[in-house]
């Protein structure tokens, strides 16, 4: 059982590992943090859908490189990314700016849901209103009770 | 207000259904990468030639001040695609007379030259980009990658993957014809 245990920890262990290999990495661990927090937010170009610090494309491995130059330069985090964006464009972050060209990207959710509630709301208060007891206007009254009159008229006879 | 309401389904069909066909069109291709460098400066770039190859390294004064837009063609030899890719672009060097620059990237000098010597060279220039670093610069996703580049150094245009087959000859020509880079009475 012990063995089992074992050999299914040994089997994670390479879901662990990282795309970042030992030569790339910065010797000031603030730094290499910084770097490291940089990576995740950048797109690969090759594989679309994963972040630089986690995918082992050679452009990743480039772009790593130079988000970890341009730190040691000197550059602010803002100024890393505005350097890679210039070059691959707002395709390269994870995270879309907020500008007019994506407004629907981050406010269609907030709209739908506040379309959903307005709806919804709007529903079930007509049917509330459905349930209130409704005066008769006078013409119904008079049907029914012309009706009704006739049929005790009937079970009289 | 009732009816305003049951219009709603309505409204969110057709907006869902648009949105579906946009999606479902066999021409669009969902990896495209939209590109910044349209329009834009090319970059500035100094590349040294391959060593042991005659051509001349490459640089962004190369580019600009020609008489008519040139191509830069981002390529390798480890680059399977890349070889199919260039009979076409000799083709059109040769047949139509396009002018045609070389970035070598991140290749191994000794396997261009043997590439080259095998193949053909029809790069007026070439340059080394052994880094990768000039890649990054020209925002590359991979190889190869083709630019056209206008006199004044405005990028016009941009290929991903290779120029080979129907489709993207006859997009690539119309590219070309557009920007002028052909001269004329050149081709059919």
């Amino acid at each position: 059982m012990r063995q089992l245990i074992f050999a299914f920890c040994i089997g994670l262990l390479p879901f662990a590992a990282n795309a970042v290999e030992p030569d790339e990495m910065l010797t000031d661990p603030v730094l290499e943090q910084r770097a490291r927090e940089i990576s995740k937010d950048l797109r690969c170009v090759v594989c679309q859908n994963q972040d630089i610090d986690s995918s082992n494309a050679g452009v990743a491995r480039d772009l790593r490189l130079l988000v970890r130059e341009r730190l040691v330069v000197g550059d602010s985090d803002a100024e890393v990314i505005e350097y890679i964006r210039a070059r691959y464009g707002d395709y390269v972050l994870l995270k879309p700016p907020l500008e007019p060209a994506t407004y629907a990207l981050w406010f269609a959710p907030i709209a739908f849901v506040l379309i959903g509630v307005f709806v919804g709301g709007g529903l079930l208060m007509s049917r509330r209103k459905q349930e209130a007891f409704e005066d008769l206007g006078s013409e119904d009254e008079n049907t029914v009770s012309e009706i009704l009159r006739q049929n005790e008229a009937g079970d009289a006879s | 207000m009732k009816r305003l309401i049951a219009g709603l389904p309505f409204v969110a069909a057709v907006i869902f259904g648009g949105f579906f066909l946009w999606g479902l069109n066999p021409d669009r291709d969902p990896n495209e990468i939209p590109s910044v460098l349209i329009s834009q400066p090319a970059p500035a770039f100094d590349l040294d030639p391959v060593p042991g190859l005659e051509t001349p390294g490459l640089a962004r004064s190369d580019l600009v001040s020609n008489e008519r837009p040139v191509v830069v063609n981002v390529f390798a030899s480890w680059c399977v695609p890349c070889r199919a890719e260039h009979a076409v672009l000799t083709r059109f060097v040769e047949r139509e007379g396009m002018r045609l620059f070389g970035i070598n990237y991140k290749d191994k000098p000794e396997d261009a030259v043997k590439w080259l010597n095998d193949l053909g060279n029809p790069y007026e220039r070439i340059g080394s980009d052994l880094s990768g670093r000039t890649g990054i610069e020209w925002g590359l996703s991979g190889v190869p990658e083709t630019f056209i580049v206008d006199s004044d150094g405005t990028v016009l245009f941009r290929y991903v993957g290779p120029v080979v087959g129907p489709d993207a000859v006859e997009r690539f020509t119309q590219a070309l014809k557009q920007a002028g880079a052909l001269p004329n009475g050149a081709g059919s």
